[in-house]
């Protein structure tokens, strides 16, 4: 079965159960609208400060925090559902209803939950993006642009793939909910550039958690800082994660016993 | 009053004896926790640099000295969350908390605390480890230490209230998620867990002295790295007696209205 069209029909589903519980929209609107205010308070701190942080001017950083929104919504929404599923359905021994299913395993993990109001913060994260575009007073060109959703696109498949290699550490050690946590805790900064970062936590942030390229480089795309090789470069990383990632993948599939199911 | 006592260490001991043996699961959640304040200090020290050594009274190393102070203070206010209280009365496990002799907010304040000394000793090789990378600057006389381990304590009583507060409002609505996280919001910037509060507005800083979110983050820390005087000192900790004061008879006031209110069945 043609995963795009697998990818489709789960989402389809996933939205019509989420549709019926419109009220969790202004409930998702008002979580979003606590965080922006945190950010933008944390902002307004920094700038009263200084008139720059490492370089990047006050727009140029709510350019950052808007895309660190968006792709927070992003993973909240497509990746981190799925998941959650797959580590309860390892440890419970469920997994095997997905593994009998006639498509390829990991295409189905990997689409079969779908939270439609997290999307709320994709469109928070694009509405504080065109704020900051308007304040950088110098537009985008139409290269600007795909280089941008390019670099979007780019960082959204390498956290999916470093989402599912943790994940499969599921397999041998069943327990990874903390290791979520700490994801999510590495996430966080995302929310600065990762140039202000210390050499080590910067090399961190760049291989082990991609958030220096699911975030700050399509800010930089945005900002007139991406060079062609950071493309390219972010291109070679991107098909290297989804090898690696379909590799640890098979490999711990090879270790799932199935429980009970 | 002593069977209390009993009751106390008693569960005391047994979260520290179950929560011993999580350590790893234990440690990866505290890991998990470092990235937020790291990312403050980074932020912090480079605007400091940038301005020359010293940005609203703080040098890098003396927000190093903030942040890593920070990281248990942090720990120290985690308490039974208001989470569990929407789940606690949703679910109706309250009735069986409710067959017990006793207020259940006895068992919530034990258990955390014993679970609070088993943090403080896996906190203490990650202090030594931030310290090392971050080479904060430290200046702490024996009175201040003395101080700081009450007001830490006194912060984990007076979040214990509020945040048990916070939960109780589930007995009158189900949809809480929405106010609890205005509540974190609000408490995020108000309590110096963002920033130290001396890097505020001065409307903010006047208004959050007539708060208690200061008392359970500003404050402790303050103690540590900042340079009280024993008087402040001591008038600090008189602040966290009042604000826990407050927080139970609020506490013990809502409860009686709120257990007419509470008709769940099973758990």
């Amino acid at each position: 079965m043609n995963p795009f069209k697998l990818a489709w029909n789960y989402f389809r589903i996933g939205m019509m159960n989420e549709l019926q519980y419109r009220v969790n929209f202004f409930i998702q609107l008002l979580q979003t609208g606590v965080a922006l205010a945190t950010g933008l308070i944390g902002l307004a701190l920094v700038f009263d400060q200084v008139d720059n942080l490492a370089g990047w001017t006050r727009p140029e950083l709510l350019a950052v925090m808007g895309v660190h929104i968006l792709m927070g919504g992003v993973i909240r929404s497509a990746i981190q559902p799925n998941m959650e599923r797959l580590m309860n359905d390892v440890l419970n021994g469920t997994l095997d209803f997905a593994l009998t299913k006639p498509a390829d395993a990991q295409a189905l993990v990997s689409v079969r939950e779908f939270r439609f109001w997290q999307l709320t913060d994709v469109l928070v994260g694009l509405v504080v993006i065109g704020v900051a575009v308007t304040q950088l007073q110098r537009g985008m060109e139409a290269m600007q642009v795909v280089a941008f959703i390019a670099a979007l696109m780019m960082g959204a498949i390498m956290l999916y793939c470093v989402w599912l290699m943790v994940t499969s550490i599921a397999f041998w050690v069943i327990r990874v909910s903390e290791i979520v946590n700490l994801f999510e805790g590495l996430y966080a900064a995302g929310r600065w550039p990762v140039g202000v970062y210390p050499d080590w936590l910067r090399t961190g942030l760049t291989f082990l958690v991609p958030v220096a390229f699911a975030v700050t480089v399509p800010a930089e795309a945005m900002t007139n800082r991406l060079t062609s090789e950071t493309m390219l470069f972010a291109l070679g990383l991107t098909l290297l994660f989804l090898v690696l990632a379909r590799v640890v993948w098979l490999f711990g599939l090879k270790s799932y016993s199935g429980a009970s199911a | 009053m002593r069977r209390y006592i009993e009751f106390y260490l008693a569960s005391m001991r047994v979260s520290m004896l179950q929560q011993f043996q999580y350590r790893v699961a234990n440690y990866f959640y505290m890991i998990g926790m470092i990235a937020e304040p790291v990312i403050y200090l980074v932020v912090w020290s480079t605007i400091a640099n940038q301005q020359g050594g010293i940005v609203g009274g703080y040098t890098p190393g003396a927000f190093a000295a903030y942040y890593i102070v920070w990281t248990l203070v942090r720990n120290m206010n985690i308490v039974f969350t208001p989470y569990g209280w929407e789940w606690r009365i949703r679910e109706g496990n309250l009735s069986m908390e409710l067959m017990r002799p006793m207020h259940p907010i006895h068992n919530d304040i034990a258990y955390f605390s014993g679970w609070k000394v088993v943090v403080i000793v896996l906190w203490l090789p990650l202090a030594a480890f931030l310290t090392w990378i971050f080479k904060p600057t430290f200046d702490i006389t024996w009175m201040e230490g003395v101080v700081f381990f009450l007001a830490i304590w006194g912060a984990y009583l007076i979040r214990t209230m509020l945040l048990s507060l916070l939960g109780m409002i589930t007995f009158w609505t189900t949809r809480v998620s929405a106010i609890f996280e205005l509540y974190f919001g609000l408490e995020l910037i108000l309590s110096g867990r963002l920033v130290p509060m001396t890097l505020m507005p001065q409307w903010v800083q006047s208004l959050s002295n007539y708060l208690p979110f200061k008392w359970t983050f500003f404050f402790p820390i303050e103690t540590l790295v900042g340079t009280m005087s024993t008087q402040e000192l001591w008038a600090g900790i008189g602040m966290q007696v009042l604000w826990i004061t407050i927080g139970a008879s609020f506490l013990s006031l809502v409860w009686r209205a709120a257990i007419k209110q509470f008709s769940a069945v099973g758990g």
